[in-house]
């Protein structure tokens, strides 16, 4: 086995390396740690936090690649597999070893369209071919389907409640130190009376689990999500879909903020003609319609790749880098909104005294602005992240619809849906490619959306609230 | 004002010519024009010859930025930079790339209008109905109504607005039948053809838009002249209809303001979806069909379309708020 180290997994894994340093970063500043802590104990961006962890550990699993190496004679040297693996394509091998002729629903037995089948008389008759994998180990589907198929989801049911029930343990054992022994921090649980909002999160936790319980304890056997035209695993694809879904999503937007906070602090700072040069090049770029320059910039990068195969040892490679230089092209094409404001709030904060403090001192410029103002405007950049993230997931869906998203053969909610128009208009509908990439997407972006909500209010209360409060009498709250 | 105008189409003035060298650029850069006339050629063989004739055809038989051979200001100006910026300038877009050349300026003009039939009804029930959602929120705040219509708000957003239209479609269009799957139609026809995806883009886009201007409301729900109004004994919906949609109306035309590009270039996926055939279409198009000529007009277009509407903006700021001058 080879380890290959794609761009994109270079890129996350630096992600997650700089979002745990700044988690460490947190911990030591009193001033973050205090707003953080408003974000985790807000239930709602908690939970959605929950989720988008369960999304981002796919994405890492996901993301470690390698080439096996393929049998040699003694003596020669290593061949490798021209295909990449993940560590995701191998936990799921057996899912994609499944791979059927055609469409087939979900958890079904057999194939969706009918084919002539020549029994042992050779009389020839139309009928639904049985799945060479899916439901391959029931000898009558027919009787011992329904059993079979409730008895596995009802032990994966099982499976997941057992797990949700070990994790309120543990989080009870947890908290016995401080309410009162176990028993005292189960009831503290129940009642919702634990300082951050973890009867929410447990809760969010056990739907997790009880959803995927039954989805692992079927998957060996059956495809859970049915089959696409090509007989591949619907779920196996929306999985792989997820990650790309994540690269986008976060690499983009981390690609705007280095031009963004740079130019925005730069015009903001020096006003004069620095800040008239700035303007007028981030008008100019907003004045171009965002698709049709993302469209041009892709095109570009699609003819120099197509003049260069050379680059690429494989076509994995291949997709990937072009996945990356599509994060820098949103990138690239989306700073504008930021640098304004980060612009406008520089020339807010430099009129600030303790920046006209430095200033006196002597301070250097480049010194104020790297300690004053960057590290007060970071707010802005982090709530643009975030917020920035769950837009650019379904941006990559339409983006993949005109034809300048990732590359087809990668797997992406936007290549789904795709799939999906044309499944639609059949007849019979093939409708579950459809539903598993709304379900997952929905699952993404919800979360998403609700994590920047609860991080955006923590972060800049002045803020148009988007959250509706209701003042609702508290149950109890008459008796007490 | 005439000032103000003069000075705002100056400043755009210059905006478009740094787009139209930025779109330059970026097109010639990677590409040259040898490698356009065998994208569109097409084949495996291209000869010389064929590549020279398709470039003479065109007009890029030229050097892209400077030609040395030639004295003074003919240097620059027997240039494809040259000859192509100033036909776009003069609003004259030529023709088309591909082997069957079309009239680009012709076909906006066509085009335009089928988009306007689409999207001008489309943003002005945009507009209504994400304020009325709003108020509606705003009037009810506090309550489960408002609570819930905010969930439903934050899940309308999080669906991306292809799930509408194809769901839209399979409901509409295949299951009850009410209208044409896609398609388009010119005159009175036009309104079964366009009812479904102006309904669909309606509902993508309510979401985010509700919930933005019922902040807005909300910000304005907690200043002075609304207890004024209210110590004046005025209701609450005379409250929020007189006082302070009229004074929330700022942030609106801003946020409104900026689809209006959209607005004449069409909306690029639904039109495509719908096989209406509008600008956003024809962008489409030439995008999946490499048509450089198409996607740098259509560039200036759009690049022209947002500074009027920018103006525009500016415009209607001075009739919602007689403080604002502009000057």
């Amino acid at each position: 086995m080879k380890p290959v180290l794609l761009w994109t997994d270079l890129a996350l894994w630096l992600m997650l390396a700089a979002g745990i340093a700044y988690a460490l970063r947190v911990r030591a500043q009193a001033n973050l740690r205090a707003t953080w802590r408003r974000v985790l104990r807000d239930p709602v961006a908690a939970s959605a936090g929950v989720v988008m962890a369960a999304f981002l550990l796919v994405t890492l699993v996901d993301s470690v690649h390698l080439r096996r190496a393929l049998p040699t004679a003694a003596g020669e040297a290593a061949v490798y597999d021209a295909r990449t693996l993940s560590l995701l394509d191998i936990a799921l091998e057996r899912q994609l070893g499944m791979r059927e002729v055609s469409y087939s629903l979900p958890l079904g037995t057999h194939g969706f369209n009918k084919e002539s089948v020549i029994d042992a008389q050779g009389r020839v008759s139309r009928e639904l071919p049985r799945l060479q994998f899916g439901g391959a180990h029931l000898t009558d589907p027919a009787t011992q389907w329904a059993a079979d198929v409730a008895g596995r989801a009802a032990l994966g049911l099982m499976g997941g409640l057992v797990a949700a029930l070990l994790a309120v343990a543990l989080t009870a054992a947890a908290l016995a130190g401080h309410h009162a022994g176990w028993r005292g921090a189960l009831a503290d649980l129940a009642a919702d009376r634990t300082f951050y909002p973890l009867r929410t999160l447990l809760l969010t936790l056990a739907v997790l689990l009880l959803l995927a319980g039954p989805v692992i304890a079927l998957m060996p056997h059956y495809h859970v999500f049915g089959t696409d035209r090509t007989g591949n695993d619907v779920l196996v694809q929306a999985l792989k879909s997820v990650r790309t879904a994540f690269v986008i999503g976060a690499l983009s937007t981390l690609a705007t903020l280095p031009i963004a906070l740079l130019l925005g602090v730069l015009a903001g700072y020096h006003k004069g003609w620095v800040d008239e040069v700035i303007q007028y090049v981030y008008t100019t770029l907003s004045a171009v319609p965002n698709v049709l320059l993302i469209a041009a910039c892709v095109l570009m990068v699609q003819v120099f790749f197509d003049k260069h195969p050379e680059l690429f040892e494989t076509a994995a490679e291949r997709s990937d880098l072009k996945m990356l230089m599509l994060c820098a092209i949103l990138g690239l094409t989306g700073w504008a909104g930021l640098c304004r404001l980060v612009r406008a709030e520089t020339l807010k904060l430099r009129e600030l005294d303790y920046v006209q403090a430095a200033t006196a001192f002597g301070v250097g410029d480049l010194r104020i602005m790297a300690r004053h103002i960057v590290p007060n405007v970071m707010h802005l950049v982090l709530i643009t992240v975030v917020l920035g993230f769950s837009e650019l997931i379904l941006y990559e869906a339409v983006l993949t619809y005109v034809g300048v998203g990732v590359d087809p053969v990668m797997n992406s909610f936007g290549s789904m849906i795709n799939l999906a128009r044309s499944e639609m208009s059949r007849d019979p509908v093939v409708w579950w490619s459809f539903a598993a990439a709304f379900g997952f997407m929905v699952g993404l972006v919800l979360a998403a959306n609700l994590f920047a909500d609860g991080v955006r209010d923590a972060f800049d209360p002045k803020a148009r609230s988007a959250r509706p409060r209701v003042l609702l009498r508290r149950k109890g709250a008459d008796h007490a | 004002m005439l000032g103000f105008v003069l000075r705002r189409l100056g400043y755009g003035l210059a905006i478009l010519v740094g787009v139209n060298l930025f779109t330059f650029f970026l097109f010639f850069s990677v590409n040259t024009p040898d490698d356009m006339a065998r994208l569109n050629i097409g084949g495996k063989r291209v000869t010389q010859a064929q590549i020279e004739t398709w470039k003479t055809e065109r007009g890029y038989d030229k050097p892209l930025y400077h030609d040395a051979s030639r004295q003074g200001a003919e240097q620059f100006t027997h240039t494809i930079l040259w000859e192509r910026s100033v036909s776009l300038f003069a609003l004259d877009f030529g023709r088309s790339d591909a082997r069957q050349a079309i009239n680009i300026g012709h076909e906006v003009k066509v085009r335009m209008g089928v988009s306007l039939q689409l999207a001008l009804p489309l943003f002005l029930l945009q507009v209504v109905v994400s304020i009325a959602f709003a108020l509606l929120l705003v009037f009810f705040r506090h309550t489960r109504i408002d609570f819930w219509g905010v969930v439903l708000c934050v899940l309308m957003l999080s669906i991306s607005s292809l799930f509408y239209i194809i769901v839209g479609q399979f409901l509409f269009a295949r299951m009850l039948r009410l209208v044409p799957m896609n398609g388009f139609a010119p005159g009175l026809d036009a309104v079964k053809f366009l009812a479904l995806p102006i309904l669909l883009s309606l509902l993508s886009r309510l979401g985010g838009e509700a919930r933005l201007y019922r902040a807005m409301f909300l910000e304005e729900m907690g200043k002075d002249y609304v207890r004024t109004a209210r110590a004046k004994g005025l209701s609450e919906g005379r409250v929020l209809s007189r006082h302070v949609l009229r004074n929330a109306l700022i942030p609106i035309i801003t946020s409104a303001g900026s689809y209006l590009p959209y607005v004449f270039l069409g909306s690029l996926v639904f039109e495509s979806f719908f096989g209406i055939p509008g600008l956003g279409a024809f962008v489409i198009e030439a995008i999946t069909g490499q048509d450089f000529a198409i996607v740098r007009t259509m560039v200036f277009l759009g690049a022209l379309l947002y500074i009027a509407s920018n103006v525009l903006i500016d415009i209607a700021y001075t009739w919602v708020d007689p403080r604002v001058r502009l000057g």
